[in-house]
């Protein structure tokens, strides 16, 4: 299994998101003032400054909006893990994550800006956390 | 110039010559630095009354670098944002100068990145305990792949290719095969190759994260040196042309649900600096544009309004921003970061080259420079970064 840097607990704004990872569940928010979408998560709206946040679950599904293949890491943990992709996930509920994108053949051929993936949540070595990481939908 | 108010002027100026430099720690290369900078004005040491700082060398807490020059200035300043610090602090010093509180401020750098073997683009992504930390530390999001980032969205957005980012590199090594510091900075650094290179060398380099290429990508050097900016009165009493500096814009960006990540905070800064100074982009002789990386030209030039937003790629074409091409404007003609000088935190190199180019000092002098704009940038363009302008005009 991998063993990728975790966050670090405790931290009050990120510590929810991650607890439902071991669910399965990704979690953004919604202002109930203004409606605006807040994701990384936070106790407050972005766009009104109000603290009336819901949670809500998404569905995982979203687009590419764009990723690099990173070939170089002097960071132990990713030192081992070859040609890696990050990305940036537009999720259809509105929201942009920093993910990665897993499951291709060759992360440097078989990325695309624009494709179509899915949330998939990734067993650690290490942690009960699981990592949120997207598949070609 | 004449219908511009001069405000501040950068009188002095001083770049450490070496980018491996193992017996100089960085805070002596920022006291030797100020003062061989005042020396370059024909200002003392006592002159100095305002201290900018970026926390670089030792001991950043409490402004120690006061203490370390043994100076009691009436401003200080600790703004630190990465490396466009400097054209913050510029625009800060012309504040204070104009408010009176200041007449001789200095700006100062030191790093030893080089002997440390710091990873500065390689090293990341950043541990985790924070509430933006938290949601990047399992991803290895490194500096540059941060920046690649921008690059592949840039590419997928408006067609742009590799090879006309790769036009940043050859441009910029031009200018520094023309600089003896850039040189010498290159054989000491170790780089293969130190001569000028074709946009075919820079595509046949190594990827580091896709679609960056390994001569995209800045050099990693020990160095510093130091700005002074002064006072109209100041500036009567100086030895060398003044650099009048004529309007300063400061911004931040970061990614956000539905932003256009190709746009940076030059989009904010530059407007701002430009309509300070009554002119536009289009009448810079020179632009000396934050280059840790080919795609954080391309994006200023843009957003700094040299070209429209997605046009920089056909803009870079055919050698466009080299010094001797009627065409201009002139881009970082010190040899940039890409190949002279970089230990970090560039933005005051910005300035230096600017300056000197506006004196009529550069190795790769445009004739009669008039105008000239500084861009800096901190951070990671494809997420948090800052971006401070200078607009720049000779005497
Ligand atoms: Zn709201």
């Amino acid at each position: 299994m991998p063993d990728r840097p975790m966050p670090v607990f405790p931290e009050l704004d990120t510590q929810a998101y991650w607890e439902a990872t071991k669910e399965n569940k990704l979690l953004y928010q919604q202002c109930n003032v203004c409606n605006s979408v807040v994701f990384t998560p936070r106790a407050h709206c972005t766009n009104c400054g109000s603290n009336d946040l819901k949670t809500l679950e998404s569905k995982g599904e979203g687009t590419v909006y764009t990723y690099s293949v990173v070939r170089q890491n002097r960071q132990p943990a990713f030192a081992e893990m070859g040609a890696y992709s990050i990305a940036y996930i537009d999720l259809d509920e509105g929201f942009r994550m920093l993910s990665s994108v897993v499951g291709v053949g060759d992360p440097t051929k078989d990325i695309k800006v624009g494709m179509r993936v899915k949330v998939d949540f990734e067993e650690q070595d290490s942690s009960e956390y699981k990592v949120p990481v997207f598949r070609p939908a | 110039m004449a219908t511009q108010k001069r405000r501040a002027a950068i009188v002095g100026l001083y770049e450490w010559p070496k980018r491996k430099d193992p017996d100089v720690s960085a805070m002596q290369i920022k006291a030797q630095s100020i003062k061989r900078a005042l020396d370059d004005a024909g200002l003392d040491w006592k002159d100095v009354d305002a201290v900018y700082d970026a926390g670089d060398g030792e001991g950043a807490g409490l402004a120690n670098i006061v203490q370390y020059l043994g100076l009691r200035p009436n401003v200080i300043d600790t703004t630190q944002v990465g490396g466009s610090s400097y054209e913050f602090h510029a625009a800060h010093a012309v504040r204070a100068i104009e408010e009176g509180k200041a007449n001789v401020a200095v700006l100062s750098y030191g790093s030893k990145a080089a002997t440390q073997r710091i990873p500065i683009g390689t090293g990341g992504g950043r541990a985790g305990g924070s509430w933006s930390t938290n949601m990047e530390a399992p991803y290895g999001m490194t500096l540059i792949a941060n920046y690649a980032m921008v690059a592949n969205r840039h590419m997928a957005q408006y067609g742009t290719t590799s090879a006309q980012l790769a036009e940043v590199s050859v441009a910029t090594r031009h200018h520094a095969m023309r600089n003896p510091q850039a040189v010498q900075a290159l054989n000491d650094l170790g780089v293969v190759g130190v001569n000028d290179i074709t946009v075919d060398d820079v595509l046949s380099s190594r990827m580091i994260a896709d679609p960056l290429h390994l001569l995209e990508c800045c050099l990693v050097t020990d160095g510093g040196g130091a700005v002074i900016i002064a006072s109209p009165e100041v500036v009567a009493r100086t030895k060398k042309k003044p650099v009048w500096i004529l309007g300063t814009g400061e911004a931040m960006s970061y990614v956000t649900n539905d932003g256009d990540i190709t746009t940076s905070a030059a989009a904010q800064s530059a407007p701002t600096a430009f309509g300070q100074a009554g002119v536009t982009a289009n009448e810079m002789d020179i632009a000396m544009i934050y280059d840790s990386f080919s795609i954080t030209v391309a994006v200023m030039l843009e957003d700094l309004g040299f070209c429209k937003k997605g046009e920089v790629g056909s803009f870079l074409e055919g050698g466009r921003v080299r010094f001797d091409n009627p065409g201009g404007p002139a881009l970082n003609t010190d040899g940039g970061g890409l190949s002279s000088n970089h230990p970090g935190m560039r933005g005051i190199f910005l300035l230096m080259e600017a300056a000197r180019q506006l004196r009529g000092e550069s190795t790769s002098q445009v004739p009669d420079a008039k105008l000239a704009v500084a861009h800096g940038n901190g951070g990671f363009l494809g997420s948090l970064h800052s971006g401070g302008t200078v607009v720049m005009a000779a005497d």
